[in-house]
């Protein structure tokens, strides 16, 4: 087996083991990046000369005899969206093309406390707006399983990094489904964990009250053992949580005896692939067997997810990046007066689903048309909340397919931006909700293609996801 | 769902964007063919519920009002397009 191809928790052993060192491990993944980065295209920056350096200082760290963390020396991804002190931070926008952040996300600097590899910065849709990472203003990534398909989005390069070989894991970001759906088309594993679990601080903010900081991993444990690093209270995000961050590998217990899991019927309908719910109605079986309870349950306004979804996070988008106005940082067009220069760099810098979505949502934010839509979709978004709480009273656990296809073709859906929205049915509502979620491979499509499914849990309950996801792990 | 060729320039001019001739059909249809999409909202009955900003309950969060340690100047302007003397540069904002 290649190092490139193990997990995080073996090559932990293995360097514990003085079997390999942490730069055998980061030469192997650079020489994978330079084997299949031109046709995958997973990075926007690729931080070689820093890989291999950290490698060195994690190898003489080993040497002298010092412990290690479960992450030391073990190859990563970043997404661009997240901000790396003194490195290139792009967010796939040509309006970020040169921004070095002065300072380090949270989530970010946690994970760097580890020590870990950082490979490179990974693409994604253009200020983690979409689903295929085509709306990348540098490059598309494509998907390391077949490469005429996307690899989903917005974290399609982290997703397509931890899938080729170009990292062991990373972290994404998730919106609206942008960890799990891509986790899902690549065959990985993607964790978004509840609302205010990993500090936003440093995240290039989208949509502010759904974003959250999450995994990208190649099993369960590595994704537990991410979550450890990067999880807890920042002072510098009013909207973490204070609650007590648990030690998420003791979660990894291989039992869900007596769960209560729930199989919501509106994620079962219309749309959905038959090839998707087969598989996921076989998960659903194979955690009966192994001594789970599964339920029908109903989550009545899922049908209303979408258009919730793609109201609120467009309002809070066109808010947000007011700040690209060409004055304290970004790119700058020059212009007459200040006014034409701020609209000279917006109209040319930002890609052209960025300024639909800036459209949308100072359309529904403007007067006449508040209470309408954005109000409205506010007070729906109560509605979607209740759901989940109502299922949450009879099962531990809900269990959906997380996208209703397998990967689609690239240029499919560039078209017609409402079918892309529409693919996001399984992964808007926890967003919506804040609530935890996971996608976990549950074997291929005719055609080869991974098929992913999600475990919901209740807020801050990311342990018994990661049990039940263990559970099938091990036993799949 | 109609969109005029006004709430187009005003939403385009609040956007800072600025949207041609050329483009303008097609950015309408998109606009109307999401706000139809969306018109499903208004099936429900949402008398009586409350808007919901943020789905976990969050509260004000309190500090000591004691100074810190900042971005350094030179830092917090090391990105910025055209800088000068310390301050950010822009076009001219009033007349003279």
């Amino acid at each position: 087996m290649n190092l490139n191809e193990m997990t995080a928790h073996e090559l932990h052993d293995l360097l514990t083991a003085k079997e390999i060192s942490a730069a055998q491990i980061t030469a192997d993944v650079l020489a994978r990046v330079d084997e299949v980065e031109d046709a995958i295209g997973a990075y926007v920056t690729v931080t070689r000369e820093k890989a291999l350096a950290d490698a060195k200082a994690v190898d003489e760290k080993i040497s002298r005899g010092e412990k290690i963390s479960a992450l030391e020396g073990i190859p990563c991804a970043v997404k661009d969206n997240i901000c790396t002190r003194g490195i290139r931070t792009t967010c796939a926008s040509k309006i970020l093309e040169d921004f070095v952040p002065p300072y380090d996300a949270t989530a970010y600097s946690k994970l760097a406390a580890q020590n870990p590899i950082l490979i490179g910065k990974a693409n994604m849709d253009e200020f983690a707006m979409g689903g295929s990472t085509e709306n990348s203003g540098f490059h598309v990534t494509r998907n390391p399983r077949n490469l005429d398909c996307v690899p989903g989005g917005s974290s399609g390069g982290s997703a397509a990094a931890v899938a080729a070989g170009e990292a062991v894991f990373a972290l994404g970001s998730d919106t609206g489904g942008s960890i799990r759906q891509p986790a899902s088309f690549c065959g990985v594993v993607g964790m978004k964990p509840t609302y205010g679990r990993v500090s936003r601080y440093g995240l290039v903010a989208y949509a502010s009250s759904l974003d959250q900081i999450g995994p990208i991993t190649r099993d369960v444990t590595d994704c537990a053992l991410v979550l450890n690093a990067i999880s807890g209270h920042d002072d510098m995000d009013s909207t973490s949580t204070a609650a007590q961050v648990p030690d998420f590998t003791t979660a990894l217990v291989n039992d869900v005896t007596g769960l209560r899991i729930g199989l919501p019927k509106e994620y079962f309908v219309a749309g959905i692939d038959s090839e998707v719910e087969a598989a996921v109605r076989r998960v659903a079986k194979n955690l009966e067997r192994l001594g789970a309870h599964i339920v029908d349950i109903s989550l009545p306004h899922t049908d209303y997810a979408i258009s919730t979804y793609y109201l609120i996070a467009p309002a809070e988008a066109a808010t947000n990046l007011e700040r690209y106005d060409g004055v304290s940082y970004g790119a700058r067009v020059d212009g007459a007066d200040v006014v034409e220069m701020m609209t000279n760099t917006r109209t040319q810098k930002f890609g052209a689903e960025v300024k639909r979505r800036i459209m949308i949502g100072n359309y529904a934010l403007s007067a006449g048309y508040y209470d309408a839509y954005y109000l409205k979709a506010l007070k729906v978004r109560t509605l979607i909340a209740r759901d989940f709480a109502e299922a949450f009273k009879t099962v531990d656990l809900i269990l959906a397919p997380t996208a209703p296809t397998a990967a689609f073709k690239l240029g499919e859906m560039v078209s017609d931006p409402l079918k892309m929205y529409l693919q996001d049915i399984c992964t808007v509502p926890l967003n919506l909700a804040g609530l935890p979620g996971i996608s976990i491979p549950c074997g291929v499509t005719s055609g080869g293609l991974p098929i992913g499914f999600q475990l919901i849990g209740k807020a801050l309950d990311e342990a018994t996801i990661l049990r039940a996801a263990y559970t099938c792990e091990q036993n799949s | 769902m109609k969109v005029s060729a006004q709430d187009i320039r005003t939403v385009a001019s609040l956007s800072r964007l600025r949207i041609s001739d050329e483009e303008a059909p097609d950015v309408t249809a998109q606009l109307e063919k999401f706000l139809t999409y969306v018109e499903n909202l208004q099936a429900i009955d949402t008398t009586d519920i409350e808007p919901t900003t943020y789905a976990l309950p969050i509260q004000n969060v309190f500090r000591a009002d004691e100074v810190k340690p900042s971005l350094a100047r030179d830092l917090a302007l090391s990105n910025a397009p055209l800088a000068e003397d310390g301050y950010f540069k822009v076009p001219r904002v009033l007349e003279v």
